[in-house]
């Protein structure tokens, strides 16, 4: 090895703690990035395989009931490739041992086989079998949720009539990676399942023979799928179609591929902060380095070497350490990148994971770290490339003090000396001291923004949940009921107060945007279930006229004032211009509101109801839900707190697992940067501190002036990192919208607290480490070396 | 620039022409060097005399490359170094010319062997480190850290590191400054019998009268001028000197 390469290695050594602190806080980010993209990129491509093994279809559509022979009219639709005509039905169901309602979802099956397309995979069991009407395959995480096995039994009450179904297989399909109850935003596999039977038994049971209400279609290569979709339309409108979907909004694919859009944009967020933190580690470690080396560099070019060989030297330093960062992050981001696959992958049971990582990724992490490497040395470097030998052979000349402000303002008394010495020495470094509060921000920014999802979704649910949406049950027909069933549902008993509702599937028009969605219909006024202002006030909804959530105005284009056009997909089927009135603030879900007489004018069918709110005493509630299921009106029973629970269950895994990932991290950054800062600070001043201490100073007093400096810078920092944490959740919360999901910035102290107490903790052992060099300073070996 | 040939006695190496420096300090400007004229001959031994501040460190480095002068020009055996970009510098520096530091200005994290090697790495035709070692008789010490050598070890290490090339001219700064005199002849013994044994044109800086007797020529300088030039036909060997 050249003489030159082990100098470099060498002073490595030397400079070892400081090394992997950088090493570390650039395996941080690293690591981020690997997990992200790795975990990102094997999903896809584990769902792209998926959906092309199981043969998941590209547009679906329902309708009320349509004879099978209006399939030979489909598959001759331009771009259509196969067709697959089937029942589904919604039921409830009692599962034994299970108090509570569950609403099933039955998809019908050819008998014996797997069907075209939408195909199973069979984790157990087996397929339904030709001629038995009760057997049924159920979706992997309903059996799981409940225990059921093949060879289990369940009741559905299918019509009103209670039939016994016999579990025969367990099964996954492409079409139910989320099993998400229509209506619903969030899966909750124990009250609300999929499940699959045989078509003969399922059409005899809704009266379906020779005929389907649901329609699965596999394009032909090159077809548009809008074509498709808009052909299928016209020819299933008369059969009482709502309008086909193309896979892009699809339930489970579109929750499936929202999440990854998330998912991207933290892969991408993070990992730049912890490489602009890396980068500025190096800056102070690396000017520093070069500051104590500058008569070493004179030396190297006074024997010529050329300014490229001193800048190579230590750019190549540099690189080691982002190297090690690199390949350690990498190891390590695989790693956590195959556990956190596997935590998707069984949140949404793929059959098998497609987990490696490809060579870009590996390359792209390369190329990020040694560009963040090299950008946060390269003034350093240059500087020293740029020093004339014959300057740097002269020391550099002393440190250019003055008093501080405050002393020149005379406050001087005020400040004991050592107190003094670090007002000086701030002073005199105002740049690296700020660079290290921005430094030690960023740690907890990080943490702020960990945290920040778990804040903000509290927020969201309370508003949603505790202020809007207030019902304990809800309670949906089968089909718009008359008025009087409200008064039924009031007199029963538990029941505190009951609210009336109507939700109409519609599709509004605006200019050249359409929405398909459903409207609510309020009564004048409404307790259980209220549209809030943007000030988060209840509105009362006028006699005349639409209000939409912010976001829905937003995707139509429509302010205030402006006329939507109404197309009513059910009753009526009218198309009439309504004015929309003010906007509505809705976190979770889009949604149009409308005074449910104005609403019930529009739909015909006279007035009806969806639904019922019901506020109830908790003590009668499985009374009250038990006696609910025998209605056979009732579709299905929603408690609130289960879809809260459900909220929380889906969401707060991955959301704990990665505040805790951030913890770690964001703990190495503040520690990285306080610990460098400390041992850079220790190195330029031994000098001056030994002096001291040969002088007379206790070494309290010493540790005072380093110690009481980086305590102070610290301090600094915990502001600056909660207004950065603020600024990067919003800059975050942009990319995280949904149609699902509206995120508001909002931060609790908890979280602030939390912040605050990592960084400070780092901050505490560094300075412990740190104190002990000090008191193994070596008075005398400091004073007589000479740099 | 090429290899250095064989050197002749009184063949010009270097030909100083109206040199001056100015380090401009903002408010004032200060005279280094103020019009030096002077020539260096292959082969012999000089040393530049002079109080401190006279400018001989500064005069130094413009012959050897590491300073450019403000005005006036240098000639390194008829190519005017003024002129050289700081590649053509560079290459100067690495394949002609060896420096000696009053601080020896060794690499702390480099043994003695590896702190000559990190120059004949770079050189052409260079010794090995071993040898050059040897010359300054330091062969029980190359692998020992600069913190593990006296100061007149180290010195003798820089010495080795800075004829291990074999450079056509050795440029010594206070070589002896920061050595007790005992050590210090050690070090101008070393100097002496690698101008002697290699033919080294060197140029030794002092403040020191006598250390100046081992030269063959005195070179004095004052305030930045040269005051005179003093033949000495019969220079002392540096072992005898005493100061
Ligand atoms: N980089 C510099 N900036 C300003 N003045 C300098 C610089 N280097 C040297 N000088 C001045 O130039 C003069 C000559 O310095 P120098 O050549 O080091 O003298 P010597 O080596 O004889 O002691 C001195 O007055 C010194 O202060
Ligand atoms: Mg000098």
């Amino acid at each position: 090895m050249k003489a030159i390469d082990r100098k470099m290695l060498r002073d490595l050594r030397a400079m070892w703690g400081q090394a992997l602190a950088i090493a570390f806080v650039i395996v941080s980010g690293v690591a981020t990035f690997v997990t992200m993209t790795a975990t990102m990129d094997s999903l896809q491509r584990t769902l792209a395989t998926y959906y092309a093994d199981y043969r998941f279809a590209d547009a679906f559509a329902s309708v009320r009931r349509a004879p099978e022979q209006l399939q030979n009219r489909l598959r001759q639709i331009e771009g259509v490739g196969q067709v697959q005509t089937r029942v589904m039905a919604a039921v409830n169901l009692e599962v034994p041992g299970f108090g509570e309602p569950v609403t099933g979802q039955i998809v019908s099956i050819p008998e014996g086989k797997q069907p075209v397309l939408n195909q199973l995979f069979i984790r157990e069991g087996r397929l339904v079998r030709p001629g038995r009407e009760d057997e049924v395959l159920l979706n992997e995480a309903f059996a799981e949720a409940h225990g059921l096995e093949p060879g289990s039994t369940l009741t559905a009450i299918i019509n009103g009539r209670r039939k016994t179904l016999a579990v025969v297989g367990i099964a996954l399909s492409p079409e139910f990676l989320m099993q998400i109850q229509p209506g619903s935003l969030f899966p909750d596999p124990q009250r609300f399942g999929v499940m699959w039977m045989g078509r003969p038994a399922l059409a005899a049971a809704y009266d379906m023979e020779g005929a389907f209400n649901d329609v699965n279609i596999a394009l032909a290569p090159g077809a548009d799928v809008r074509e498709v979709v808009a052909q299928l339309d016209v020819l299933l409108k008369p059969y009482g179609s709502q309008g086909g979907q193309e896979r892009a909004d699809q339930p489970s694919h579109f929750y499936i591929t929202e999440e990854f859009r998330q998912l991207r944009s933290m892969a991408t967020i993070l990992p730049v902060i912890f490489l602009a933190v890396a980068a500025f580690l190096l800056n102070i470690v690396v000017t520093r380095l070069i500051g104590t080396q500058r008569e070493q560099i004179a030396v190297l070019k006074a024997f010529g070497y050329s300014s490229t060989d001193v800048g190579w030297h230590f750019v190549k330093m540099v690189l080691v350490i982002a190297a090690v960062g690199a390949v350690g992050g990498t190891v390590l981001g695989l790693w956590m990148g195959n556990g956190m696959a596997n935590l998707y992958m069984e949140f949404y049971r793929f059959p098998y994971l497609d987990y490696t990582l490809r060579l870009p990724v590996f390359f792209a992490v390369l190329a990020l770290t040694t560009g963040a490497a090299l950008v946060g040395v390269i003034r350093a470097v240059r500087r020293a490339v740029k020093l004339p030998p014959a300057e740097a052979m002269r020391p550099a000349p002393p440190a250019n003090y003055r008093p501080t402000l405050v002393e020149r303002i005379g406050l001087k008394h005020l400040f004991d000396q050592p107190t003094r010495m670090i007002a000086r020495n701030l002073e005199r470094q105002p740049i690296k001291a700020l660079l290290t509060i921005i430094g030690m921000a960023a740690s907890g920014a990080i943490l702020v923004l960990g945290l920040f999802f778990s804040d903000a979704f509290d927020y969201i649910i309370d508003v949603q949940y505790g202020m809007a949406e207030r019902a304990d049950l809800t309670v949906t027909f089968n089909q718009p009921t008359s008025t009087a069933a409200l008064y039924e549902v009031q007199a029963m008993p538990g029941v505190l107060y009951a609210e009336p509702f109507r939700a109409v599937p519609v599709r509004l028009h605006h200019h050249h945007r359409s929405y398909e969605t459903g409207i609510s219909g309020i009564p004048d006024r409404p307790y259980l279930r209220r549209v809030l202002n943007r000030d988060l006030d209840p509105i009362s909804i006028p006699p005349e006229g639409l209000v939409l959530t912010d976001r829905l105005a937003a995707k139509l284009d429509i302010e205030a004032g402006d006329q939507v056009l109404v197309e009513v997909l059910e009753g009526s089927r009218r198309t009439i211009a309504v004015p929309v009135i003010a906007p509505a603030q809705q976190y979770i879900g889009l949604g149009a509101y409308m005074n449910l007489n104005q609403l019930n004018r529009i739909a015909g069918n006279g007035a009806a109801l969806s639904g019922v709110l019901v506020a109830i005493d908790a003590r009668y509630e499985d009374q009250l839900v038990d006696a609910l299921q025998e209605r056979p009106r009732v579709a299905s029973i929603v408690s609130q707190e289960r879809i809260i629970e459900s909220v929380y269950e889906t969401s707060g895994q991955s959301t704990l697992t990665f505040a805790f990932i951030l913890t770690l991290f964001a703990g190495v950054i503040a520690f990285g940067v306080v610990y460098n800062s400390a041992r850079i600070t220790l190195a330029e001043r031994d000098r001056e501190l030994a002096s001291l201490r040969v002088l007379g100073f206790t070494r309290n007093e010493i540790a005072y002036i380093l110690l009481g400096e980086l305590a102070l810078l610290t301090l600094l920092s915990l502001p600056v990192a909660f207004a950065l944490g603020a600024l990067l959740s919003a800059a975050t919360v942009e990319s995280l919208q949904t149609d699902l999901y509206e995120f508001p910035v909002v931060l609790g102290r908890g979280t602030f607290a939390y912040a605050a107490v990592v960084v400070l903790s780092a901050a505490a052992i560094s300075a412990l480490i740190i104190r002990r060099m000090l008191n193994k300073l070596d008075l005398v070996g400091v004073l007589k070396t000479r740099e | 620039m090429k290899h250095p040939p064989q050197e002749t006695p009184h063949k010009i190496v270097f030909e100083a022409r109206g040199v001056t420096k100015v380090y401009d300090m903002g408010t004032v400007q200060v005279y280094a060097l103020r019009g030096v004229d002077l020539d260096l001959y292959a082969g012999e031994l000089v040393v530049l005399l002079g109080a401190s501040g006279s400018g001989k460190s500064t005069l130094l480095n413009i012959l050897g490359g590491l300073d450019t002068a403000t005005a006036g020009r240098v000639f390194y055996r008829g190519e005017d170094l003024t002129q050289a970009d700081e590649h053509q510098l560079t290459d100067y520096r690495r394949y002609h010319v060896g420096f000696v530091f009053q601080f020896y200005n060794l690499i702390p994290s480099l043994t003695a062997r590896e702190n000559v090697a990190i120059v004949t790495e770079i050189a052409r035709d260079p010794m090995t480190p071993e040898e050059a070692l040897d010359i300054v008789g330091l062969s029980d010490r190359m692998d020992h850290f600069p913190a593990q050598l006296s100061g007149g070890q180290q010195q003798r290490v820089a010495i080795a590191r800075a004829i291990a090339k074999q450079p056509a001219v050795l440029l010594c700064d206070e070589p002896t400054g920061a050595l007790d005199s005992k050590t210090g002849v050690v070090v101008l013994e070393a100097l002496e019998r690698v101008n002697r044994a290699l033919g080294t044109t060197t140029a030794i800086i002092t403040h020191n009268a006598a250390q100046a007797q081992m030269a063959s020529r005195i070179i004095h300088l004052s305030d930045g001028q040269v005051t005179q030039i003093e033949q000495n036909p019969n220079p002392m060997p540096a072992s005898e000197i005493t100061w």
